[in-house]
This record gives C-alpha cells, sequence and structure tokens, in this order.
C-alpha cells in the first residue's frame, strides 16, 4: 500500500508539469486554433529565468580582504554580492536561497510579454494558414529560441538549487496513519504539486468566475458571434495566448530544483504534452489536466520494478520508456476524441 | 521516352546530366584558391547530396501529394540503417542485400505505423507520427540495446560472423567495387574527384526520382493530389481514401529506408539520434525550402540545405576577419560579432531562421520563387491570377 502511494506521488510531480503545460497547450489551441509546436520552449524559458534571476542576485563586488589568506599565501579575494550589501548579510542570502520561488515574481511579467510578442509578432498571421504551415513555423521558432538560449547559457544543465528550507524531505505517510518512515518523499516535489495545482486552480477560476473569462469562454465556442456583438475578442485571445505562455514558464521556473534545466528540456516535454493533450481530448480544458496526471502517475508505476518484470515476462521490456506512447496509441483507436472532449470536435 | 511525356524527358534527362557531371559543377573553384572552401566536392558531401535527395523525394510523394505532415520520418530512416549494418555484420559488406533489407524493413515498419496514425488527420496525424517516431528513439536508447547497441551506435566488429565474406574486401563494396574507391582527376590547378560510392548513389537516386515522376504523373498520383485538394468530398463519393494514403506512406517510407540503407551503406555505422524528430524536421524543413508537391523541389531543397549546412559550419571566427579585414576595425568587429552568431556551431539557428522565413513568406519554396521571378519579367499576369496562394508550384 505504500509502495502504491509512494508510486502516487512520484507520477504527480511530472504530472503536473504535462498538466501545466498540455493546459497551456490546449487553451492556445481551443482560442486561436493554433498548434504550438514552440509551447515547450516557452516552458524552458521559463526556467531559464529563474536561472537568470539566480545570476543577477549573485552579481558580486569583489573586495580583497587582507586577513584572509588563500592556499598559496596571498591575500584572498572576497566576493560580496550587491544583494547582501544593500540588505545586508542576513536577509541578502535569505533573497538568493529562495531564488527559485522569487523567479515566479520575475517569471511572470517576462512570459506574459513573451506570449504578447509572439502571438502579435508571428502567430496573428498564422490563424487562416494551414495548420501543417502553424507546425512548422512554431517548429522553426522553437530551434530558434533554443539556440539563443544555448548560446548565451551554453549547453550544460546549470543547477538552481531550491530554497535550504524546502530541501529535506518530509515523511508523508505519517499523515496519511502509515507508520513513521513508511513514506518519505523530498519536499519540493509536494511544493511543485501544490503550486501547480494553484495554478491550474486559478487558470479555472479566472475563465470560470471572471467577465473577461467568460468573454473567452464565448469566443472560444464561437468567434465569430462574440465578434460580432462588438466584443474585441483578439485582443483577449492574444491576452490568453500570455497566460498559456506564463503557464508554461511558472511551470518551467518551479521545475528548475527537480531538474537542473538545459536548453533541450523544452523538446523533451514538448513531444509528451501533445500526447497529454491528444489523450485528454483535444480543446478539453479539464481533459488536460486529467489526462497530464493521470499519464504522469501510470509512468511511475510502469517504472516500479514489479510491473516490470511482469511486462519483461510478457516480452515487453522496459515498459516505462513507452507506457504514455502505448496508451495514446490505445486511446486514439478506441476513443477519437480523447477521454473528455467533446463530440464532434476534431474528431477527424 | 519510357513513358514519361516531352516536358518530364527533358526534366529527366537535365537532372541526370547535372548528377553524372557533378564531380565538376560542384568544384567550380581551383583546389589552392581562396575560394576553395566553397567547393562541395567531395565525396562525402556528394554522397549526402543524393541521399538526402532520395530521403525528401519520399517524404514529398507523401506530404507533397497528400499534405499529410509526417513529423516521424527520420524513425524509417534509422530503421533502414540498422537494417543495413545487421546485413554487414551477418553477411558481408556487400551493400545489396543490406540495401534490398532496409528497405523491406522500412517498408514493414511504416505499414504499421502509417495504418496506426493515418486514422487521423491533419495535426493529429503529425502529432501520432512525431510520438511514434520519439518512441522508436527511445526504444532504440534502452529498449532494444542488444538490437542497435544503444547510445554507442551499431557497427561491425572483427569477431561478427559475417558468413558470406570469404576473401572479400574490408569495407562496404558492390560485388568487390569498394564504394571509398575515388578516382582524383587533376586538370591544372583544379581537382576532381569521382567516387565509386557517390556513382552508386546517384543511379539510385535517379531511379528514385524517375519513380517519383511515374507516381506523380499516374493516376494513383492524380488520387493523392484529390486527398490533398478535399478529402471529404472524396469520402462523399464513395471512395475510401485510406488505402491510398496508407501505399503514400508506405512508399515514402521506403525511400527513407533506402536513404537509411544507403548512408549506412557509404560508412557502416547507425546511431539512435538519425531517429531523433530534429532529423525528422530537417527532410520536412528541405521538402518546403525546394517546394512541396513539384518534382525537382525537394532535390532542390536537400541540395541547398546539404551545401549550406556545410560550408557554414566551416567558417570561423578567423575566416569572418580574412574577409572583412579591409573594413575598419569598429564596423569589421561589430559585423563579425553578428554574424558569428549564425556559422560555426550556429548552423542551428540559422536553420530555424530559415525554415520560420520560407513558411512565412515563400510557402511555395524555391520553385514558386523561380515561377514568381518568371512570371515577373515575362509578364504574364493571367497566370499569376489563376494560381492559388498554395498551388504547387512549378507545373
Amino acid at each position: 500500500m505504500d509502495a502504491i502511494l509512494l508510486q502516487i506521488l512520484n507520477g504527480l510531480d511530472k504530472g503536473s508539469a504535462y498538466a501545466l503545460i498540455a493546459l497551456g497547450l490546449t487553451l492556445i489551441f481551443g482560442t486561436l486554433g493554433v498548434v504550438n509546436f514552440a509551447h515547450g520552449a516557452l516552458f524552458m524559458i521559463g526556467a531559464f529565468c529563474a536561472v537568470t534571476l539566480q545570476k543577477i542576485l549573485t552579481i558580486s563586488s569583489v573586495s580583497i580582504d587582507p586577513e584572509k589568506k588563500d592556499f598559496l599565501g596571498n591575500p584572498m579575494e572576497v566576493k560580496t554580492p550587491y544583494v547582501e550589501s544593500i540588505f545586508g548579510e542576513a536577509t541578502g542570502q535569505l533573497i538568493i536561497n529562495w531564488s527559485v520561488p522569487l523567479a515566479i515574481l520575475f517569471a511572470i511579467p517576462v512570459m506574459l510579454a513573451v506570449g504578447y510578442i509572439m502571438e502579435r509578432g508571428l502567430i496573428k498571421h498564422f490563424y487562416k494558414r494551414p495548420h501543417a504551415d502553424q507546425i512548422l513555423v512554431t517548429f522553426g521558432l522553437a530551434i530558434v529560441i533554443q539556440e539563443i538560449v544555448k548560446h548565451y547559457y551554453g549547453a550544460n544543465p546549470i543547477p538552481t538549487p531550491a530554497p535550504d528550507a524546502l530541501r529535506g524531505s518530509f515523511d508523508f505517510g505519517v499523515l496519511l496513519g502509515f507508520d513513521p518512515n513508511a513514506v518519505i518523499y523530498p519536499l519540493w516535489r509536494l511544493v511543485y504539486f501544490a503550486f501547480s495545482a494553484l495554478v491550474i486552480g486559478a487558470v479555472f477560476a479566472f475563465l470560470q468566475f471572471t467577465t473577461f473569462g467568460m468573454v473567452v469562454r464565448a469566443g472560444m465556442a464561437d468567434r465569430e458571434t462574440v465578434g460580432l456583438l462588438g466584443i474585441n475578442i483578439d485582443r483577449r485571445f492574444t491576452l490568453t495566448f500570455g497566460i498559456a505562455a506564463a503557464v508554461a514558464g511558472l511551470a518551467g521556473v518551479m521545475y528548475t530544483p527537480i531538474n537542473s534545466p538545459n536548453y533541450h528540456m523544452g523538446m523533451d516535454f514538448l513531444v509528451l504534452s501533445f500526447v497529454v493533450v491528444v489523450v485528454g481530448g483535444m480543446g478539453s480544458l479539464p481533459g488536460a489536466v486529467l489526462a497530464g496526471f493521470l499519464l504522469g502517475i501510470l509512468e511511475s508505476f510502469a517504472a516500479m520494478n514489479e510491473v516490470k518484470s511482469f511486462f519483461e515476462a510478457i516480452y515487453l521490456p522496459s515498459i516505462d520508456q513507452i507506457i504514455i506512447y502505448l496508451v495514446a496509441i490505445i486511446v486514439l483507436l478506441t476513443r477519437p476524441r480523447g477521454l473528455m472532449g467533446r463530440r464532434g470536435v476534431m474528431e477527424e | 521516352m519510357l513513358g514519361l511525356n516531352k516536358k518530364d524527358t527533358g526534366l529527366f534527362i537535365f537532372v541526370i546530366c547535372v548528377t553524372a557531371l557533378a564531380p565538376f559543377i560542384m568544384n567550380p573553384f581551383p583546389a589552392d584558391s581562396a575560394m576553395a572552401q566553397f567547393n562541395a566536392g567531395y565525396p562525402d558531401l556528394m554522397q549526402r547530396f543524393v541521399i538526402f535527395g532520395i530521403f525528401a523525394i519520399g517524404f514529398n510523394i507523401l506530404f507533397g501529394l497528400t499534405g499529410y505532415l509526417s513529423f516521424g520520418h527520420a524513425a524509417f530512416l534509422g530503421a533502414g540503417s540498422y537494417a543495413a549494418v545487421w546485413m554487414f555484420k551477418l553477411l558481408s559488406y556487400n551493400i545489396v542485400p543490406a540495401i534490398i533489407l532496409s528497405v523491406i524493413v522500412a517498408g514493414l515498419f511504416s505499414v504499421i505505423i502509417g495504418f496506426i496514425s493515418l486514422r487521423r488527420s491533419g495535426i493529429y496525424f503529425s502529432i501520432l507520427t512525431l510520438a511514434f517516431a520519439q518512441m522508436s528513439f527511445a526504444m532504440a536508447y534502452s529498449v532494444l540495446t542488444p538490437l542497435t547497441n544503444g547510445e554507442t551506435g551499431l557497427q561491425v566488429y572483427n569477431d561478427d560472423p559475417q558468413w558470406l565474406k570469404g576473401n572479400g574486401p574490408d569495407a562496404t563494396h558492390f560485388f568487390g567495387l569498394e564504394m571509398r574507391s575515388t578516382f582524383d582527376l587533376d586538370l591544372g590547378a583544379w581537382s576532381f574527384s569521382f567516387n565509386v560510392g557517390y556513382y552508386f548513389c546517384a543511379v539510385l537516386m535517379l531511379v528514385a526520382f524517375y519513380l517519383s515522376m511515374r507516381i506523380f504523373r499516374s493516376p494513383f498520383g492524380l488520387m493523392l493530389r484529390a486527398i490533398k485538394t478535399n478529402q471529404t468530398r472524396l469520402n462523399y463519393t464513395g471512395l475510401n481514401s485510406r488505402p491510398y494514403t496508407l501505399a503514400a506512406f508506405v512508399i515514402s517510407g521506403m525511400y527513407a529506408g533506402l536513404a537509411g540503407g544507403l548512408m549506412a551503406s557509404m560508412d557502416p555505422l547507425a546511431g539512435a539520434e538519425r531517429m531523433q524528430w530534429t532529423a525528422s524536421g530537417e527532410v520536412v524543413l528541405m521538402t518546403i525550402l525546394g517546394g512541396a508537391g513539384t518534382l525537382l523541389g525537394p532535390l532542390l531543397g536537400a541540395g541547398f540545405i546539404k551545401y549550406f549546412e556545410n560550408i557554414f559550419s566551416k567558417i570561423n571566427e578567423s575566416v569572418l576577419h580574412g574577409w572583412f579585414g579591409f573594413l575598419p576595425d569598429g564596423i569589421e568587429n561589430g559585423l563579425i560579432w553578428v554574424i558569428e552568431h549564425f556559422v560555426g556551431s550556429g548552423w542551428h539557428l540559422t536553420l530555424g531562421l530559415l525554415f520560420m522565413l520560407i513558411v512565412i513568406f515563400l510557402p511555395g519554396g524555391l520553385m514558386e520563387g523561380a515561377t514568381r521571378i518568371r512570371d515577373r519579367f515575362s509578364g504574364d499576369k493571367t497566370k499569376k491570377d489563376t494560381e492559388g496562394k498554395y498551388a504547387p508550384a512549378g507545373e
């Protein structure tokens, strides 16, 4: 039982990332009808927002401390980050320590701006073009973004640790009445899950309970009529694109302590997120979230030794590598509109 | 001739001449001159021209005719390479069985993937093929390691059985004719190399090109175009379009397998990275750059991309300083700083930008560009109006 719980927890953090990216993809597809192959790149830009903030915060002034010597006997150079000299040592170190959560505040405006520029500058011209053209141009854009990031940050992963306070692990089992030490789980991954649940909740609340969200939902259902009612739907959709970009970016920011970001992390997630969208049902927001978590959990169950050896016995080794694709194929063949897709929407 | 009309015969003869004389055409600059770095007439690069030409011609039969955008064609190329290297390991370095098996394996593989993927169309199809290709890539890296040798890549070792080898040569050969053997011809300052491997690939490329011409002009090709134009209407007339799309998918998969087999025949290695989805993106780019749906386009695109990949990768800072040395220092350094981003290891950035620019401004590719220029000079306005923006150009 505790092993099963552990696998569910394992799946949740990957599932959260899938769900957040797939949510943004679906939002863009549902509103603008555009298939965004550059969405993985947005996820990566978010992750590099965290890296950038960390770099900015640790910009240091170099002074020579005559009292300390390094191992050659020369006076040692002491680097004092400007943040520490401005806010005092203790507060400064705290700020640097918490750079990843702080990057959320940094990433939101950056991602909104990136999304806005992307939509107005490029995607706008592709509404009336065939889907193939949209796929190709966003694919090209993804390559360009990836190469620019690679040029400035290098090809190697950059470690961005979580704050010390959230770095340990957490005895999750005790909460549910298991023995102590039965289910111990890294704290940050729980934080990641809670954070993504919060973001998903916020997006849904925004769409459900605000006038803006109502107009966007109406536009998703029938864009032309909303336009005829004298509402500037294009502007709202542009902002929706920005929100989708911000959601992907936030997923990226918070993911950095789990896996050190590198320039191709976006591409790795993109393909799986597309599979998630397809399984959930193209254009269905709850479907994307549900499928994201389901596939994440499924993947972690497939990585269990018991499951693996069972599948090896029936000649399907390393099932964890391919389980998501297998599920996607089965879903598409038996239920083409996906788990929660509406009948008749994109069913061809 | 050969069942082609007059215009096509002319085109075919033109392509034959260009490929046959390629060692001359690709080496226009004397070997010792400063311009020699723009020469492309060395065997390795010329082989890549024709091999990727085959790959793009095959992809064009699917994408150009039916409009189904596959993002997973590199999987067939990879499968073909693996099959060919296994033939080298088990039988001998003779490339005939290797190429035959690689085409068959890629064909079977594409039947399976095509059968499932073609149940959906549009973006679903692209995503499905992409997922399949990524799955094959992941499997080649992990699960199938006994077959693919995982990260190291598959290659021929000394203790491999090679049952039919006997006293045969130790390099890939066509009944004794080694692929790597090259005849160098020195004419004054110029040097031309004639490589057996290149001509072998070129002959197969010509066969592939001829077949694709016949497909384009056949009733089958017409049916594929009908699918691209309006599949719903085709279905309403009572036709089942799936067998046709599946046939096109398998044909283009076999072309990819042939290209993979040839790649392994030129250099007996196969690695999983050949299956990665960026590799699939590259063949899409070649086809679009040249002009999807045209006969000559894919060849042109493949040559263009492979040529500039090679040239751009070779340029580095010192070469740039050599070029712009005549400028004042400030301007020189600024210019070099800008250009540096796009050359050398920045080639992928250039590729991505090129990709975007072509899709945005010239969806019909180079062939459409050529048609537009021709129309402008001949002042033929009526033709321009009837041609839709997405109509296949150059026909």
